[in-house]
């Protein structure tokens, strides 16, 4: 049970870490002029903060 | 030309064909007992039927107008879905144990299972989903009408179809996929709701529409553009589409917008009904959603890759502004001729919309028959259905006529209001509909004072309010209704104007109707159902639901049953609504769980047999309206709510009670361990009290045997010489003396151990104890030929304590020292120093040396350095133990170093009296 417990506890914190990358103030950071390869600043870091929250959800969950 | 009609039409039948044959193969699968949606791949696939025409057709048109603006719809869901590990797995824990059907069977069974909520759940779903199915519609027959154009790229409003009904495309839509639907979702009748053809075949068009999408993506920014960088610098380039590149700031509502839209979508995902029938109803395997937690995600993120690319290229690509952005997706690759690309794409935007209508539509209409329907009619005692025989075929119909039904309505609103919105407007309308079921699903399962009032009157203000400020402008907006409601406010009252609603101004029209219909819904719900108590039926069901995790299995509601049934009444119930098969089956099923034969036993109609037929006609007919049936089957006793409330606190007085049992033999375990542990060290002891017993014995012996002996001679023989004489009472004396050691070490041991031995405290010069304990023994030294080395500082500070005891630890280090030295040449050698606020004494031998993994046990009680066995033991074994004990009485160490070359060096340090700062000043002056 402890282990499902603490997926549970990793899975909210990640959302929470998600609630925090994808809102105001972290976002008004990045949605400024400027590129990143080429690709608008705020385009590259929502889909690359999204990718590693993805990744690390899958780590959690893949866990053993 | 490949792009013709015909082409078209045949390639969509073909298309829904092959979803037929995959259907049929899957079921034909599951009925043999191999299932192909048993993999959680397949699950998130299926999951991904979230992703529908909005999606295909619609982001891109949202992208082309506030960029990022999409996004939220898809972030939404990611976040939400970390939460399912706890949410959903509740979720589909209760749904199974209860043979949930539906989310209007969920809520309703939740609050007491309430018909009434039931029925609100039932058609708050089906008058909020309808924007959205006819966005669905809108998208496939606006895709039909402009790829029929090619290669001419002619917007569907300018596109002349007479006015006829029969050259409306979105009614044939309709129409074909409400027949589609059916085939698909009503074959047959199945207990338990599971459609595994149609989950199979959703899986297959998720993958479809990925496939399309993506190929649609990579042909823009590869094919047309040189990939990401060339095509975001010709957009920035372009002073019209720069403004779009930090888009934030921009759009109406900023932040606030992109807060309540990601809010918006983490409701939908779970509360949409298809979403609810995929996830939960469908769900074979509680670990699926282990993988759906990433893989959906990462579909949901591959699809949106391609989104912003897209857009930019088609205001590129299009910059009159004459091509509406929601169909760039496919009027790009016809501007670039690609043909074979349009008609996939055709059949990406064809899959993503029919995966929506078929689940949707048969969540949907089980809903309309289980919640809505079939409770109305079992209450109409004139059809006299209680006594119907076989009712399967009218639940079917009823299902089938709610599929058409659905459908019908869907293509009314898309003519009344769809055809004003853009794809992603119309879709949100839905999404805040929906989003009204969670304060009551969501309160639901974790909290349990909400009550069927509090449910009922939440459900229904949130939707009047989302009826009044979303709903009623959209239709507003298609001249339906004046729009002097809009502008001036009913009754020319300005602070009732539905898109302001009380003043509200300055945001967009989904945050503004959010925030009013969570706060009249989450208020309604929380304030009614703290004011009100709830009835016996809403206890039970709120402690089955909140406490899902704590009770075993479904036999938990049968706790709640008292009454007299009859076998017979039960089966033919059973019988009536699921075919007499079905009930064979489940009574055999029921008998074999309990080790008996149906119909050779007799069954009991006892409550958990009851609940049973309960549970198992939820599976067809909705946990209210098998109530309702169950009821009218069997003679029931109401409970009573202190009835209710009685057993449930028996069941939690049994839970803590086997909390408690549990806690006391974990103690008992510990106890046990610590008892074991005790004995072992009480066996230890009484060993090394035996050795010390024969060691003492044997060492009191010797010299008796000695003394004896010498004595006898003494007495018999009275010609001994003088001379012998004087020899023998020497060595008579020396044994005593020996004698009287061992026994005062002994005594000495004794005292130690009980704590009764006496201290004296006194300021001590060790450099003169150390002279005199030297001089004391010089005749030992002499004796045995041994050369002692003293090498002593001139002054040194006192150490505090008891000299006589000191002394005795220097003597016993001393007489080992000379017992275990060289025989021929032996060494001793004596140091003081002072080191580090105490004083240290080293005794240096150079005989054998301590064995190596002795250093510590020689320290033990009984213990002699050498082998016992071969060698005669050379003390009592007590010396270098008592010493310890009272070096470190006074505060010091003891103990032993091996060196390199030969010899034992025994060291010991003391503290000095004065602290040592102030000793090394009185030293330094």
């Amino acid at each position: 049970m402890g282990d499902f417990e603490g997926k549970g506890q990793r899975l909210i914190a990640l959302c929470m870490l998600g609630c925090i990358l994808f809102n105001f103030p972290i976002l008004a950071l990045f949605n400024v002029p400027g590129s990143l390869f080429g690709v608008p600043l705020l385009y590259a870091y929502i889909f690359l903060a999204w990718a590693l929250l993805i990744a690390l959800m899958a780590w959690v969950v893949e866990k053993r | 030309m490949l792009l013709q009609g015909w082409v078209i039409v045949g390639t969509s039948f073909a298309y829904l064909g092959l979803l037929f044959a995959i259907a049929y193969y899957a079921d034909q699968r599951a009925d043999a007992g191999r299932s192909v949606i048993a993999s959680p791949y397949v699950y998130s696939l299926s999951l991904a039927v979230y992703a529908t025409a909005w999606t295909f057709y619609g982001s891109v048109g949202r992208a082309a107008s506030d960029g990022v603006g999409f996004l939220p719809i898809y972030i939404g869901p990611t976040l939400m879905i970390a939460l399912w590990w706890v949410v959903m797995r509740k979720i589909i824990r209760i749904s199974k144990q209860n043979r949930i059907t539906s989310l209007a069977d969920f809520i309703a069974s939740r609050y007491g299972k309430s018909a009434l909520l039931g029925g609100a759940v039932t058609v708050i779903a089906v008058i909020g989903i309808l924007p959205y199915i006819s966005l669905q519609l809108k998208a496939v027959s606006n895709s039909f009408t402009i790829v029929l154009q090619y290669p001419w790229i002619i917007m569907p409003d300018k596109v002349d179809t007479g006015g006829e009904v029969m050259h409306d495309t979105a009614l044939w839509v309709a129409l074909i996929l409400a027949a589609f639907t059916i085939a698909f979702g009503t074959r047959h009748l199945d207990a338990a709701e599971h459609h595994e053809g149609m989950v199979a075949a959703i899986a297959f068009e998720s993958l479809v529409k990925l496939l399309a999408f993506l190929a649609v993506g990579a042909f823009v920014t590869f094919g047309i553009y040189n990939g990401f960088g060339d095509l975001f610098d010709r957009a920035a380039a372009d002073p019209k589409l720069n403004a779009m590149l930090t888009p934030l700031e921009g759009v109406a509502g900023g932040y606030a917008s992109w807060v309540w839209l990601t809010i918006l979508s983490m409701m939908a995902i779970m509360f949409l009904p298809r979403q609810f029938q995929v996830t939960v109803i469908e769900n074979t395997d509680e670990k699926h959603i282990n993988k759906a937690i990433w893989l959906l995600p990462l579909y949901m993120l591959a699809i949106n890759v391609f989104v912003l690319p897209i857009a930019f290229g088609g205001l590129l690509h299009f910059p009159e502004g004459n091509v509406d952005a929601d169909t760039f997706v496919l009027t790009l690759p016809m501007a670039q001729k690609q043909e074979l690309l349009v008609l996939l794409v055709f059949i990406g935007g064809l899959s993503a919309a029919t995966g929506m209508v078929i689940v949707e539509t048969i969540a949907l209409s089980t809903m309309v028959c289980n919640d809505l329907v079939m409770p109305v009619l079992l209450r109409l005692r004139r059809l006299r259905l209680n006594q119907r025989s076989d009712l399967t075929g009218l639940l079917l119909g009823i299902r089938r006529g709610a599929i058409v039904g659905i459908l019908l309505l869907g293509y009314l609103y898309f003519r009344l209001a769809g055809e004003a919105y853009a794809l992603v407007s119309i879709g949100l309308i839905s999404f805040a509909a929906v989003a009204q079921f969670a304060p009551a699903a969501l309160g639901g399962i974790f909290w349990k004072g909400g009550t069927r009032r509090g449910a009922l009157a939440g459900l229904c203000g949130g939707f009047a309010v989302w009826f009044y400020t979303l709903l009623l402008p959209a239709l507003a907006r298609s001249g339906w209704v004046p729009i002097g409601l809009m502008e001036q406010g009913p009754f020319g009252i300005a602070l009732l104007k539905p898109l302001e609603l009380f003043g509200l101004a300055g945001l967009d029209q989904i945050t503004h109707a959010m925030i009013w219909s969570m706060l009249a819904n989450i208020g309604a719900y929380v304030a009614v159902s703290l004011a009100g108590t709830p009835s016996a039926d809403e206890h039970r069901q709120a402690s089955l639901f909140v406490d899902v995790f704590r009770q075993g299995g479904e036999a938990g509601g049968a706790r709640f049953w008292r009454g007299t049934a009859s076998v017979p009444d039960l089966y033919n119930l059973l019988a009536r609504f699921q075919g007499a098969a079905a009930a064979e089956s489940a009574f055999a099923d029921y008998a074999r769980a309990r080790g008996l034969r149906w119909p050779a036993d007799t069954l009991i109609a006892d409550a958990e047999f009851v609940h049973y037929v309960e549970v198992q006609l939820a599976g067809a007919i909705g946990a209210a309206s098998a109530r309702v049936m169950v009821a009218s089957a069997v003679k029931e006793e109401a409970l009573t709510l202190d009835e209710v409330r009685k057993i449930l606190d028996e069941a939690s007085e049994v839970v803590m009670y086997s909390h408690r049992l549990e806690q006391k033999s974990r103690e008992l375990e510990a106890a046990t361990a610590e008892l074991r542990a005790a004995n072992e060290r009480l066996k230890e002891l009484d060993r090394l009290k035996d050795d010390f017993l024969s060691t003492v014995t044997h060492e009191l012996r010797t010299p008796l045997t000695s003394i004896r002996a010498f004595s006898e001679i003494l007495n018999q023989d009275p010609d001994v010489d003088l001379a012998q004489r004087r020899k023998f009472l020497g060595i008579i004396t020396k044994e005593t003396e020996r004698l009287t050691r061992i026994i005062n070490q002994v005594l000495d041991l004794a005292k130690i151990e009980a704590g009764r031995a006496e201290w004296s405290e006194a300021p001590v010069d060790m450099r003169e104890t150390i002279s005199d304990t030297v001089s004391a023994m010089s005749q030992v030294f002499e004796e045995k030929n041994v050369r002692v080395e003293t090498r002593l500082p001139d002054k040194v500070p006192p150490v505090k304590g008891d000299v006589d005891r000191i002394i005795q630890v220097m003597l016993n280090l001393l007489s080992n020292a000379v017992k275990f030295c060289d025989p021929a040449d032996g060494r001793i050698a004596i140091t003081l120093a002072e080191e580090g606020g105490s004083l240290r004494i080293d005794v240096r031998d150079n005989g054998p040396g301590v064995a190596a993994g002795d250093e510590h046990k020689i320290f033990d009680k009984f213990v002699q350095a050498g082998d016992t066995l071969t060698d005669k033991p050379q003390g009592s074994g007590l010396g270098l133990y008592i010493s310890r004990h009272i070096v470190e009485h006074h505060g010091g160490r003891l103990w032993v170093q091996r060196r390199a070359e030969k010899g034992a060096c025994f060291s010991f340090t003391l503290p000095l009296a004065r602290p040592a700062s102030a000793g090394r000043l009185a030293q330094a002056a």
